[in-house]
């Protein structure tokens, strides 16, 4: 479980990032915290021919409150958000806790989870849930996509191999939001994840699709947390899987939409 | 009755002394087998079959000779190496002998059998090899289970072995048991199938090997519990002869029986050490490990019992399938799993007629050895099932059940042939209810907005299987006995060897608080020599928690021996009667008088002429010791407390208590950390770990990811309770401690989450227990 | 190709020529002879790889050495000094906290790096963070007790000092 050679470039800005980025092409892959890519080349599953380190580039770390927009910069750890006071986006500190275990929330980062996009994952979760916008530096310059629109299939991104994720833009406070999760092991990934938002009434799932599933609330809206919650599961288009039946993964969606309801109502 | 020879007036034993391991494992200055750097070391890795069953059409190494870093790459045909043969004295219905090749030759069997050797400048390009290897296979229908294995025409994994039988043995069968079913007022049937498992040291396999022009030796350094039969197949693969091959055993991270067996890449890295004349090391990594080192514990069990209407055991009837994957191990063979559980599945329990038919399945997949509890982790739970059914069925309270069916007068020679020595069997039962009791459980059980259930399992454990016990087994090779030799050297200090071999056990702190009982010295001037067979005489390692009742013995017996020709020489020198003479503060008294042991080993090495007539110069001594007929039973209750979340099918322990009777306890808070430590493997193979497969025998879990080891947030804390029965005819009045908590868990969880899902009418019999499962049976009630 | 690299470890500096694909750990263990950080799985779950990377608890096998130039490193070799055990290793041995000892240099430098960042946690709050590692030997019980046996002594050690300066 050695990695395959590579040829190892340092960046010092986002520019030269892209640079390289482009330089390099598709052979290029960005490391950041590494927790999922290094452990794929680890495994010979992934193995670029040049890694790129953003590590080094000054200012892409870092929480920022604009009004009510947060902005966190591509390389904050999961373990600074879980730390940081964060008032009424406390729902992303919260969530951190169902991120791997300590030491991986230690490296691990936000832009490099978005970017690997595992449907399951805690920040591919609530950037959908909280329509957050993705902030990318590309050679001709900056674009803001969706989140909704970013994640297009399992590993999938809208981002072109020559861009970066700069910053994750939430627009507005969630005050009475709350993932959930379960797995048979804390720390795992989850077989199914929950996350709703009371305001807006979105639920957001993952583990059942190729990426996070949008359950949109508001038709059930008057409804008990209950009859919403199996009203979501219901409407999920499930098979049956080596290990885990659709019966049971919707039977966990229900479950895990109703907790995650009673965990946003408790703030 | 025999008089215990314990003794209960030294000060080291039953104390929790500070560990001699520890400094060293704290320091991060332990040497552990991949620590170990000789100059100009080459690093090893293997060309694994991709295919579970296939004809090897060719090997071709070519392009992996041009890999940068790479020096060498062997085939079988390049290292020709005599095949790995574990062998039973067995009739042909009963065995069948088949041979592991070191590496594959014209046929692969699992995925992750090795199929060359690389050897490289570091383990990276060591991979980069591997990688450019090309082997080509002619693809055979795989064998994927067990009942995939005995069906009709089903494809053969070796050729010899008609229905894919290696062992079938068919034991005990109680005259009139047939009349005893057809005459029962219950009969109760479980049926079981227990997932494949592994052992799992978080160290995984290693060895490092070189040739020594100087010693004329293969000196192999390898993280192995049985040194010894290393060096034996090592020496017979190679075709050199035992005293060219030297094994030493460094630290090691954690065996617990999958390193209790001669690994084929051990044998391989040092074949290639030998043919290069240069350093070899070969480091498992995780993937392989997970895939391709020795499993165990898949197992299938039909078993009924028939029971009288007040709840009394009249008989036990039961089919027995292991399937043991692709080879057989040595020196254990397939046998070992269905002989275990054939020869001991009565158990605690008064059972008056007994059959049982045990076989061992070969399949496509990767092969199997002991693993801490063989067997009886599952028997165990296979029959706390049956009782736990009964009762149900006789509508009686379970652990009123076990207590009218619970041996209670010893020695105790049961259906199966064993005599079982005193235990504490119904007083362990009784403490473990009464605790739960006591903490409030049984009234949590039956709060009605809670899923919660309460599970038992009574068992006992035979440790210290001596020569006799194992020859009952019919091994070709019958381990057993194990030899110690003492040495005091000039300032007083004691060296002593043991065949034992501890690998997290303790047995540096724990053999030397032995000796330092016997000779009256501090355990920290005792030195324990283990794990080199330069040094050590022919040992059998550690498994089968025999290491302190047996090494123990032997190591107590030599300080006996030793501290004789101390007294004797003493008594000479202070002009008193040896017979007098007792040994003290580190010295010897013979009357009024005191001679410290420096004082005696200076004129035992340095003034020879001093001592008596017909003593030689030195202090040393050797004993053996062997368990004379079947050995002593380790016994323990186990309860488990778990609550199911009905919304996910969790299942969460809400607490566990073990009541445990190892006899004397040399050091408890060691006894506890195994009970502690087995429990939770057992919880593992009850509730989340399973080597599967798919229908192409490509294993399923190859990582961490999917291979569910248990964390500190799914283990409970556990409460442990001490009896203490000593053992008559151990050295210490010790029974074996190392695999209790294994074979207890899985019946207390499996019992406790059917006792939880009891108003569901849903009973699950196989682990791990499915979460689904669990969610569906709830979901009805729901 | 090779890589110059300049790495930090337990206050000492070290220039290395090196492939850059060779993770930390098998830097510090093969290059440094720092064997003291363990491999265990080398895909980031069991935790026997983990130092303290600036102080923070991370594991060695999911990080190329090249990366963290000018990081601070401290592996469990930097724990004991003159040949004596510090208040955490003390613990792990007095509370029987390692039975084989491979886990336990990641044990020790998770627990190090925790409670240098929260020196008042729960024992529930230690568990879970003892739960990112692996142990095979133990069942976690008298890990999570020596830990939290540790931190209550560095407080009680703390108030000694606060209460001695107070008076």
């Amino acid at each position: 479980m050695k990695p395959a050679a590579f040829e190892y470039h340092r960046a010092r800005s986002v520019s030269g990032a892209v640079g390289l980025l482009t330089e390099l092409g598709d052979e290029a892959k960005i490391v950041a915290g590494g927790q999922s890519l290094v452990a794929m080349m680890n495994f010979r599953l992934a193995r670029p021919e040049h890694l790129v380190d953003i590590t080094h580039i000054d200012g892409l770390a870092g929480i920022r409150r604009e009004g009510d927009t947060l902005r966190i910069g591509a390389l904050t750890t999961h373990r600074a958000v879980e730390k940081a006071d964060l008032g009424d986006f406390a729902v992303l500190s919260r969530a951190m806790r169902w991120v791997g275990h300590l030491p991986i929330r230690t490296r691990g980062t936000v832009g490099g989870s978005i970017a690997h996009a595992d449907a399951t994952a805690e920040w591919c979760l609530l950037a959908v849930l909280l329509e957050a916008r993705i902030l990318v530096e590309g050679p001709s310059g900056r674009r803001e996509i969706s989140a909704e629109e970013f994640f297009l299939g399992p590993f999938t991104t809208a981002l072109e191999p020559d861009e970066l994720i700069v910053e994750l833009v939430f627009p507005r406070p969630a005050p009475r939001a709350a993932l959930t999760e379960y797995a048979d092991r804390k720390g795992d990934f989850a077989l199914v994840a929950a996350a709703v938002d009371l305001d807006t009434d979105r639920i957001v799932l993952g583990g059942v699709g190729p990426v996070p599933a949008v359950v949109r609330g508001e038709s059930y809206t008057g409804t008990t947390v209950r009859a919403r919650a199996a009203a979501a599961a219901d409407s999920l288009e499930l098979r049956d899987e080596p290990g885990i039946s659709a019966h049971y993964r919707r039977g966990l969606v229900r479950t895990l939409v109703e907790r995650a309801y009673e965990e946003a109502a408790r703030g | 009755m025999v008089e215990p020879r314990f003794r209960r007036d030294g000060a080291w034993v039953g104390a929790s002394v500070p560990r001699r391991e520890d400094p060293r494992l704290l320091a991060g200055r332990g040497r552990f087998v991949d620590d170990i750097a000789l100059p100009g070391m080459l690093h090893a890795q293997f060309v694994r079959s991709t295919e579970a069953h296939a004809e090897l059409l060719a090997v071709d190494l070519d392009e992996v000779h041009a890999v940068p870093g790479v020096v060498a790459a062997y085939t079988a045909a390049d290292l020709d190496l005599a095949d790995i043969t574990a062998l039973l004295d067995r009739p042909a219905h009963e065995f069948v002998p088949t041979a592991m090749p070191v590496l594959a030759r014209d046929k692969v069997r699992y995925v992750g059998e090795p199929v060359a050797v690389v050897v490289a400048k570091d383990p990276y390009a060591a991979e980069d090899g591997v990688e450019a290897a090309v082997v080509e296979y002619a693809p055979l229908e795989p064998v994927v289970s067990d009942l995939g294995a005995l069906a009709e025409g089903a494809p053969l994994v070796h050729a010899e072995a008609p229905r894919n039988t290696l062992v079938d043995v068919s034991l005990f069968a109680t005259e009139g048991i047939d009349d005893v079913f057809a005459e029962a007022h219950t009969v109760v049937e479980v049926r079981t199938k227990t997932g494949r498992q592994n052992a799992l040291p978080l160290e995984t396999r290693g060895v490092v090997a070189d040739w020594d022009d100087r010693d004329e030796q293969l000196r192999v350094q390898t993280c192995s519990q049985v040194p010894h039969q290393v060096r034996t197949v090592l020496a017979r693969c190679v075709g050199l002869d035992e005293k060219q091959v030297r094994v030493t055993v460094p630290d090691m991270g954690g065996g617990f029986g999958q390193k209790c067996v001669v690994g084929r890449e051990e044998i391989a890295a040092a074949a290639a050490a030998l043919r290069l004349r240069r350093p070899v090391k070969w480091i498992e990594d995780r993937r392989d490990a997970l895939t391709a080192a020795f499993l165990a514990r898949e197992q299938r069990y039909v078993v009924r019992a028939a029971f009288s209407a007040d709840g009394e055991i009249l008989g036990l009837d039961a089919d027995v399938v292991c399937d043991m994957g692709a080879y057989s191990c040595y020196p254990f063979t397939a046998g070992i799993e269905p002989l275990m559980a054939s020869a001991e599945m009565p158990g605690v329990y008064r059972v008056p007629a007994y059959r049982v038919r045990g076989r061992a399945v070969t399949t496509n997949k990767a092969p199997t050895a002991p693993y801490r509890g063989v067997s009886r982790p599952q028997y165990v739970m296979v029959v706390e099932r049956v009782f736990e059914k009964a009762a149900r069925a006789l509508g009686i309270d379970a652990v009123e059940l076990r207590r009218r069916n619970l041996i209670t007068v010893f020695p105790y020679t049961g259906v199966n042939d064993i005599t079982y020595d005193p235990g504490s069997y119904l007083e362990s039962l009784d403490l473990c209810e009464k605790t739960l009791r006591e903490e409030g459980w049984f009234s949590r059980r039956s709060d009605e907005n809670r899923v919660i259930g309460i599970g038992f399992a009574c068992f006992s454990e035979r440790t210290g299987y001596g020569s006799g016990a194992f020859a009952q087994r019919k091994m070709q090779v019958v381990p057993g006995f194990d030899i110690s030799e003492i040495r005091m050297d000039l300032n007083g200090t004691v060296s002593v060897t043991t065949g034992t071999l501890s690998h997290g056990q303790s047995h540096e702190t724990t053999m030397a608080q032995i000796v330092a009982d016997r000779l009256g010295v501090p355990y920290d001037r005792v030195k324990i020599v283990q794990g080199d067979t330069d040094r050590i005489t022919y040992g059998w390692g550690s498994f089968a928690s025999r290491s302190i009742t047996i090494g123990g013995s032997a190591v107590a017996a030599a300080s006996v021996k030793l501290g004789d020709q101390l007294k004797e020489i003493a008594a000479h020198l202070l002009s008193g009667d040896p017979e007098a003479a007792v040994l003290e503060d580190g010295g010897v008294r013979v009357g009024s008088s005191w001679l410290p042991f420096a004082e005696i080993a200076d004129v035992a090495y340095l003034k020879a002429h001093l001592l008596p007539k017909g003593v030689g110069p030195g202090l040393a001594a050797t004993a053996s010791f062997d368990v004379g007929g079947d050995g002593t039973f380790s016994n323990a209750t186990h309860g488990c407390v778990v609550e199911l979340d009905p919304g996910t099918g969790g299942v969460e322990i809400l607490r566990y208590v073990c009541v445990e009777d190892c006899g004397v306890a040399i050091h408890p808070q060691v006894v506890e950390g195994q009970a502690r430590g087995g429990i939770a493997q057992g919880i593992a193979g009850a509730l989340f770990e399973e080597v599967r497969y798919d229908e192409a025998g490509q294993p399923l879990a190859p990582s961490f990811m999917e291979y569910k080891v248990p964390t500190a947030m799914e283990i409970p804390d556990v409460r442990i309770e001490h009896l203490e029965t000593p053992c008559a005819f151990t050295e210490n009045g010790a029974k074996g401690a190392g695999e209790g908590g294994t074979i207890g868990a899985p019946a207390a969880v499996l019992n406790a989450v059917n006792d939880a899902l009891r108003h569901t009418g849903v009973e699950l019999d196989d682990t791990p227990v499915r979460r689904e499962a669990v969610f569906r049976a709830l979901e009805v009630t729901r | 190709m090779i890589q110059l690299v300049e790495l930090s470890v337990n206050g000492e500096r070290h220039d290395l020529a090196i492939e850059p694909r060779r993770t930390l750990v098998d830097v510090l263990r093969h290059d440094l002879g720092l064997t003291g950080t363990h491999v265990g799985c080398e895909h980031g779950i069991c935790g026997a790889c983990t130092v303290l990377v600036d102080g923070a608890p991370a594991r060695a096998c999911l990080i190329f050495a090249a990366q963290v130039e000018g990081a601070e490193i401290r592996t469990v070799e930097s724990l004991s000094s003159d040949g004596e055990l510090n208040d955490l290793q003390r613990c792990f041995s007095e509370h029987h906290g390692l039975q084989c000892g491979f886990c336990t240099p990641g044990m020790l430098m998770l627990a190090e790096g925790y409670l240098a960042e929260e020196p008042e946690p729960t024992t529930e709050e230690i568990r879970e963070v003892v739960a990112s590692n692996l142990c095979r030997c133990t069942g976690y019980q008298t890990i999570v007790e020596a830990i939290d046996d540790c931190a209550a002594r560095r407080r009680a050690a703390l108030q000694d000092r606060l209460d001695r300066r107070a008076s």
